[in-house]
């Protein structure tokens, strides 16, 4: 819990983060030093040109230093150490136990060993898949996917391989999305070959029936959404349109990433859609890592399975196999089964939550969005999305605060570089293209406090108070962070550098100056 | 219902609290935007809750206990995953809290994740001596998989060569990238020989790259081979106007020549053996690394982390670049796609890289090379076992056993030991195959007690 921000700002001098003054490693080098050694061996005799050169330009450090160095750059990390709400991404405890499990159990696992010395981890997955399918009302979960944009790009090959096997692949070659869907479905359908129609908003936050029609036809290969969207709206004619796009021919991809406010209440199977997808990393508790190893569950009803990615885990009378021998498979996605570590991590924090843990969490996910929607609804300059629409939002809104940056200047980026200056997270504002200026997401889940809650607010309401009073100090955050704000165009190709090799190559002033 | 450990609200009266604040007196009320008709009609039927971490933690135990685990130095199968030493460290920096529950944040507020990012990008960078890379992708396939579409992007050309010796598992996921025939922008996967020494057939090469935007091979190859001039086979791909796409193992490259000292235009690898543990498949991850031209970086799909200056003149931090031709920028526009990945096991990689230095890569690489050769040896002075001795090979080697692998297996697991990958059917060999792969943490002892094991499955 974080204490007030009143008291905060009377008590202390208030947050502020690690600052060591860290080397990037690659200048740790030319020293002699060694962080591990091996036993030696004689050197082989290579053939023809095969041999190396010149060695590597590494850094030559000590176990010691390699060890603090890494620390010292973990510690300049604020992640959710102070406060994340962090929308779109459910951010959740990532329960301790599930590290130890998969350290104790599975590191050393290999995964092409024979499926009779893995009974346990098959079993660990079979239990999952059943679990996930009583929450969605599919019939098979596969794991394969290593995160939410792989399970949508699992989703365009299934259905490539669903309409070849009827013949009809070269006839349906359009996926069907709209804009308020994750990106990675439209991009994932381009990537397996499709050609991606994306349909607008209208008044009601989503589009009409008349819009999915005028679109949907002998060429609609799937429809790929998500619902409720990221403004917290629910579209209440999903089911018409998972009819009409079956009608037509097509298939229907639920992306749950928007899990959170509708798990326990409704199944994806139920609504008539054919697969969906759950992101263990963010609604089943496993730790994100800043981007991976990560999982995107993938679901589908029995007319999609012979389609999955081998191998399947199934069960044979009392033991468990990897199931190899599926001709009409569309092979694989991902080398092997999956991230188990990830999977064992969301299977705990499920059985942990139970049915009655689920319904909880939704219902205080539900409850933390609507009392942060009363409590920023009556904070100076921000705004809400579709303010026409008066029904409760589910599990994040979208908010705006345009009207701060029209009156001081100060941007939403700005804002949320300020707001980390109080140990909150950077926002998350809007995916492409930003259909309200000035956006920001947040999404309060189940884990964080009503106190947590309480504090994220008054820092906001405080950092745009600051922008009424001193729009510089605003804008020159953070002030309290590792390092200042980045002012290189990193888009340019003289000045971007992705490697010390390439920093070296073109700044080599900058070098010299240290 | 207790409260949960796992969720602040549900103890104590915030919700009452939060709900007095709304004017709201059931919860449901908050719901009514799902239609009555959409809601499912009983409550889920789910195995009952393990609240208490006592019960969780027994009963992933219990199921746990239900694996036979092979300790690294009994583990001997490799081709994709493969039993390499973890430092200490390595766990340790994966296993703080800080950046392991980190989401996205800024390159402010998370400057020491992004730091470690640029130093994971910089190491690989100067392994294969290549001055653009990536942040990881998924797996090694994956990045073969984005590697080739790039090269079609670049060039225009639908088509690229592969070895006919190439691991299963990579192909197929190659072959998913590749698009099926029906779709426009099919990639077509055209195969060249591979010759009794292991090696690209360079005269087969020659007719098949005709038309081709990239040759894909690795080396040291699928069974281990080292090929005796890589560059070769890059100056041929480049030549007919193909992009050069190398794979390399990158414990090998302290012995080996970096593939951009040969003339790779992209270099993609495993990053597992950097740090990783197995964890049954979960470990993998991949790199793409390519020459820093604008024609290149402009089509890679990954977030790219890039020094930068701050406002605080002679202060560095790390930002991504590039970031608008990602599907986060342009969805369906953008470069394939992207997403998470396996950032986190970066961090290991950059821990792993820094700790062994050159020195360090050179050291393990011969010593890999001797381990695996001299197991090689011994297997092969058994009866029953052939070895091709006249192959250079790194880690991995191809047996041939004259009794069926699986009985060899069954044989070597009784004795607490993971066999060979049994390589039975696949292109590039014949009769009963198996792929060894031999490491640093198989020490003289572990190696005897294989080759014993071998000889009495075989008698």
């Amino acid at each position: 819990m974080t204490a007030s921000l009143k008291n905060y700002l009377e008590n202390s001098n208030g947050y502020h983060a690690a600052k060591w003054s860290e080397p990037v490693v690659m200048e740790m080098t030319g020293t002699g030093r060694r962080g591990v050694v091996f036993e030696d061996a004689p050197a082989p005799k290579l053939p023809g040109k095969a041999a190396r050169k010149n060695a590597p330009v590494l850094p030559e450090v000590t176990e010691h230093d390699a060890l603090r160095h890494y620390l010292h750059l973990s510690q300049m990390t604020l992640g959710m150490m102070g406060v994340s709400l962090f929308g779109t991404c459910t951010m959740k405890y990532n329960p301790r136990i599930g590290e130890r499990a998969t350290s104790e159990h599975l590191k050393k696992l290999h995964p092409l060993q024979e499926a009779e010395t893995l009974q346990g981890v098959l079993e660990l997955y079979d239990n999952f898949s059943d679990f996930l399918c009583e929450v969605s009302g599919m019939d098979q979960f596969i794991f394969q996917a290593g995160g939410g944009a792989d399970a949508a790009y699992t989703h365009a090959c299934l259905t490539r391989a669903y309409h070849a096997s009827r013949g009809e692949l070269q006839q349906r070659d359009q996926i069907i999305t709209t804009i308020q869907t994750h990106p990675c479905s439209p991009a994932t359908a381009n990537t397996a070959g499709f050609e991606v129609i994306t349909l607008s908003l209208e008044e009601n936050g989503y589009p009409s029936i008349e819009q999915l029609k005028s679109v949907v036809g002998p060429r609609t290969a799937a429809l790929m959404v998500n619902n409720p969207d990221d403004m917290g709206i629910y579209n209440p004619d999903i089911k018409e349109w998972v009819k009409i796009v079956h009608e037509a021919g097509g298939l229907c991809f639920y992306d749950h990433a928007n899990f959170n406010g509708v798990m326990s209440r409704l199944r994806a199977r139920e609504l008539g859609f054919d697969a969906c997808m759950f992101m263990l990393h963010k609604t089943f508790g496993a730790p994100k890592g800043g981007g991976g190893p990560a999982v995107g569950a993938y679901g589908c009803a029995e007319h999609l399975v012979p389609f999955l990615p081998a191998p399947v885990v199934k069960k044979d009378g009392d033991s468990y196999v990897l199931d190899e021998d599926r001709p009409q498979s569309i092979g694989r996605v991902r080398e092997f089964w999956g991230n188990a570590p990830q999977v064992m991590k969301a299977y705990a924090w499920a059985r942990a939550m139970g049915a009655e843990g689920l319904r909880e969490a939704a219902d205080i996910s539900v409850l933390a969005n609507n009392y942060m929607d009363w409590r920023l609804g009556k904070t100076k300059g921000v705004s809400r999305s579709n303010p026409g629409i008066d029904a409760p939002r589910m599990e994040m809104t979208r908010h705006s605060v345009d009207q701060v940056t029209q009156d001081t200047g100060c941007t939403v980026f700005e804002i949320s570089n300020r707001m980390t200056d109080f140990g909150i997270d950077a926002l998350w504002l809007s995916h492409e293209p930003w259909l309200v200026p000035e956006p920001f997401t947040p999404e309060a889940g189940e884990l964080w406090s009503k106190e947590d809650i309480d504090y994220w607010i008054d820092v906001l309401e405080h950092v745009i108070a600051e922008a009424y009073e001193d729009a510089d100090l605003v804008k020159t955050a953070p002030h309290n962070g590792p390092i200042k704000a980045l002012t290189s165009a990193l888009d340019e190709p003289s000045v971007w550098a992705t490697t010390w090799r390439a920093y070296e190559r073109k700044h080599p002033s900058k070098i010299a100056a240290e | 219902m207790k409260a949960h450990p796992w969720m602040a609200n549900s103890g104590g009266s915030a919700k009452e609290e939060m709900l007095a604040a709304l004017g709201v007196k059931d919860i449901e009320e908050l719901f009514v935007q799902i239609p009555e008709d959409h809601r499912m009609e009983r409550p889920l039927d789910l195995p009952p809750q393990l609240a208490s971490e006592v019960a969780l933690s027994r009963h992933l135990d219990d199921l746990m206990g239900k694996n036979m685990v092979f300790e690294q130095s009994a583990c001997f199968r490799g081709a994709g995953a493969w039993p390499h030493y973890v430092p200490a460290i390595c766990d340790e920096v994966v296993g703080r809290y800080e950046w392991q529950t980190s989401v996205f944040g800024s390159p402010t507020s998370d400057h020491g994740r992004n730091q470690a990012w640029f130093e994971f990008t910089s190491q690989i960078g100067a392994l294969v001596e290549l001055d653009f890379v990536g942040l990881p992708v998924y797996s090694w396939g994956c990045a073969v998989g984005h590697g080739v579409r790039m090269a079609a992007r670049m060039t225009g050309r639908r088509k690229v060569v592969v070895p006919e010796v190439m691991d299963p598992e990579r192909r197929m996921v190659l072959e998913t990238y590749c698009e099926p025939t029906e779709m426009a922008r099919h990639i077509q996967i055209a195969t060249v020989k591979v010759g009794a020494d292991g090696c690209i057939d360079r005269a087969d090469l020659k007719a098949k790259l005709d038309g081709a935007g990239a040759l894909y091979f690795e080396t040291p190859g699928y069974h281990g081979v080292i090929d005796a001039d890589p560059g070769e086979l890059c100056a041929l791909a480049r030549e007919a106007g193909a992009e050069a796409i190398v794979g390399v193992d990158p414990l090998s490259l302290g012995l080996l020549e970096a593939p951009g000292a040969y003339g790779a235009t992209i270099a993609v690898g495993p990053t597992q053996p950097l740090g990783v543990h197995m964890y049954a498949g979960g470990g993998v991850g991949g790199f793409i690394a390519s020459l820093d031209d604008e024609r290149y970086a402009h089509e890679y799909n990954t977030l790219n982390v890039s020094i930068s200056e701050t406002r605080e003149p002679g202060e560095l931090g790390f930002g991504l670049a590039l970031f608008h031709q990602t599907s986060y920028g342009m969805r369906e526009e953008g470069k394939d796609w992207t997403g998470n990945s396996v950032y986190l096991w970066a961090l290991a990689n950059a821990t792993y890289m820094s700790a062994l230095g050159p020195e360090g890569f050179a050291e393990i690489g011969r010593l890999i090379m001797a381990r695996s050769t001299a197991t090689a040896q011994a297997l092969d002075a058994l009866d029953g076992v052939s070895v091709d001795l006249s192959r250079p090979v790194f880690k991995e080697f191809v047996a041939t056993f004259d009794k069926p692998v699986s009985q060899v297996n069954a044989a070597l697991r009784a004795k607490g030991l993971l066999g060979p990958k049994d390589l039975t059917g696949e292109p590039g060999v014949s009769g009963n195959a198996a792929l060894f792969c031999v490491t640093e943490v198989h020490t003289k002892t572990d190696i005897d007690q294989l080759v014993a094991a071998v000889k009495e499955a075989l008698a």
